[in-house]
């Protein structure tokens, strides 16, 4: 069902962890649907991703997408950052079945969420960053249920 | 990993040696067509009616009440369907339940399109019908009571005896899935009131595609395959010889080894939910303790998924399943652990592990140790559990 690629972020992911103090963090998903992840972004300031860690709930394809996010982002800057897309984290995968497409999308948001955080924290604007990630879930939400 | 232990015994068993080799004769030496008139195949004709016989006596019928079928959900869609047209005259209300398999479920989904209504009974936390709601939900325009015998992913057994008394009174129709009772406890259709029931042979070390529908003998629901006169007219289609074989070979060896057999499962089942439920925190046995089969396991792992939980389970050559929405195919996980009252991000860390006759006290062990060491794994990469470990250090 599974690429190698998939399966081998599976087995080992990149970059589980978190990160503390850090400058800035994104969770989005819903326990609803069985996804959450959680990203942590360490940026200097020149606005360099100096190193990023992921917890995630979720399928095999949900850890991996989030293991190769992490690994996409990191040393890059905020701007790199944002162009790392779910097609991109899908290629590097070598692809993933139709059903767990949305995956990849929330790997493109969670980073997304954790760079509003980082420049809601900062007082500062990202290009292309013009609102809040759709799914992003506030730190103390209540759940659903 | 060189281990091979397979714990997914309720979606399909290993076909007995046995079996097979009872099947084998009649693909390439005895495989004349059971309907013609010539030496050669009217064997075949005598070899289905002892099946059929053999069948019967299992669950306390006679022959001709057993209809062969190409398995459970052709069992289910004919005893639904076939019972919603022939004594639509009478009614047009179905009772049901929320836990049964989709091959009912979806049945009456079609037939309330149809212009039918159906009663879907709610089940209490352990995964049983409630017998007060089935009693309030009856009408006079009630036709067939449609509750399954045992749950394929609780394993919870239904008070059978009891709606089918039920439904006698009442004069309904009573129909009992019985997938995965058949072969695994003692099933009688007089005793429970029972005047349909559908089986399938390869949840009991039986070959695929192949399986029956008992109907009680005046119960006059019509053929649901339209074509040749196999199967009393009610089933049309040259007879699957090799499978009829096997599924009667099949039900006499499940019934002959059944009390013994039973009591081995038990005993590992037991040790199985013990350790589990002793050795990692935040589990809990999904179903009854003790009105579940004998081969049954279901739990569910808080801060975990279900999927992540097979992958790993996998890759140490353990083979189980999950109710969980990826492997459900939709969003949402199993509709039976939300019927009894699962919230869904339980549900989706649910995993079920069903044993055989094969299963020994080692694989058990190590099952439960591969499973703490992979919940625990994907327990340190859950936000979830990061959330809750957080929230009560705060406390």
């Amino acid at each position: 069902m599974y690429t190698e690629k998939v399966m081998d972020h599976f087995q080992h992911p990149r970059n589980v962890g978190e990160i503390e103090n850090a400058s800035g963090v994104g969770t989005v998903g819903n326990a609803r649907c069985g996804d959450i992840m959680r990203i942590y972004l360490d940026i200097d300031e020149n606005q360099i991703i100096r190193d990023v860690k992921f917890k995630t709930f979720g399928c095999g394809a949900a850890v991996a997408t989030s293991s190769m996010a992490t690994e996409l982002v990191k040393g890059k800057s905020v701007q790199e950052a944002m162009a790392v897309t779910n097609k991109a984290v899908m290629e590097a995968l070598d692809g993933l079945p139709p059903v767990k497409v949305h995956c990849s999308l929330l790997a493109e948001e969670a980073i997304h969420a954790a760079l509003w955080d980082y420049a809601e924290k900062n007082g500062i604007k990202i290009e292309g960053l013009d609102q809040k990630p759709k799914s992003d879930i506030h730190e103390d939400e209540d759940e659903e249920y | 990993m060189e281990r091979f232990v397979y714990l997914d015994n309720a979606a399909t068993t290993r076909t007995a040696p046995e079996v097979v080799e009872a099947m084998l004769p009649y693909f390439t030496e005895k495989y004349g067509n059971p309907s013609s008139i010539y030496e050669f195949a009217s064997g075949n004709k005598d070899v289905i009616t002892s099946q059929r016989e053999t069948i019967a006596e299992v669950i306390g019928a006679n022959g001709n009440e057993i209809y062969f079928t190409a398995g459970g959900s052709e069992s289910d869609n004919w005893a639904i369907k076939a019972a919603a047209e022939a004594y639509a005259g009478k009614g047009k209300h179905i009772i049901t339940t929320k836990i049964e398999h989709h091959a009912v479920l979806h049945t009456c989904e079609y037939l309330e399109k149809q212009g039918y209504e159906v009663t879907y009974l709610d089940v209490d936390q352990d995964g049983i019908v409630k017998l007060d709601d089935l009693k309030a939900a009856i009408r006079p325009s009630t036709i067939l009571i449609s509750i399954m015998f045992a749950n394929n992913e609780i394993g919870s057994v239904q008070p059978i005896r009891e709606i089918g008394a039920i439904a006698h009174e009442n004069g309904i129709l009573f129909h009992t899935d019985a997938v995965q009772a058949f072969g695994q406890i003692p099933i009688q259709v007089d005793d429970c009131h029972i005047d349909m029931l559908s089986a399938s042979g390869h949840k009991l070390n039986g070959p695929k595609g192949i399986g029956f529908l008992y109907i009680r003998k005046g119960v006059k629901i019509r053929s649901f395959i339209h074509g040749g006169a196999q199967e009393r007219k009610r089933r049309a289609g040259t007879e699957n010889v090799p499978g009829i074989v096997g599924l009667g070979t099949a039900a006499r060896r499940a019934a002959l080894s059944m009390d013994e057999r039973a009591a081995k499962e038990i005993k590992l089942r037991d040790h199985l939910i013990e350790r589990v439920l002793n050795e990692i925190p935040f589990s809990r046995l999904n179903g009854h303790r003790e009105k579940r089969l004998p081969n049954n396991a279901n739990f569910s792992f808080q801060f975990v998924e279900g999927e992540s939980m097979l992958i790993m389970l996998d890759m140490k050559g353990i083979c189980a399943s999950s109710g969980s929405a990826c492997t459900s195919g939709s969003l949402d996980p199993s509709h039976v652990l939300l019927a009894i009252g699962l919230p869904h991000e339980i549900a989706h860390g649910s995993l079920r592990l069903t044993l055989s006759e094969e299963t020994s006290m080692e694989d058990i062990d190590y099952v439960v140790d591969s499973l703490r060491e992979i919940v625990e794994r994907l327990r340190n990469m859950s936000p979830l559990y990061e959330d809750f470990i957080r929230k009560n250090s705060n406390k």
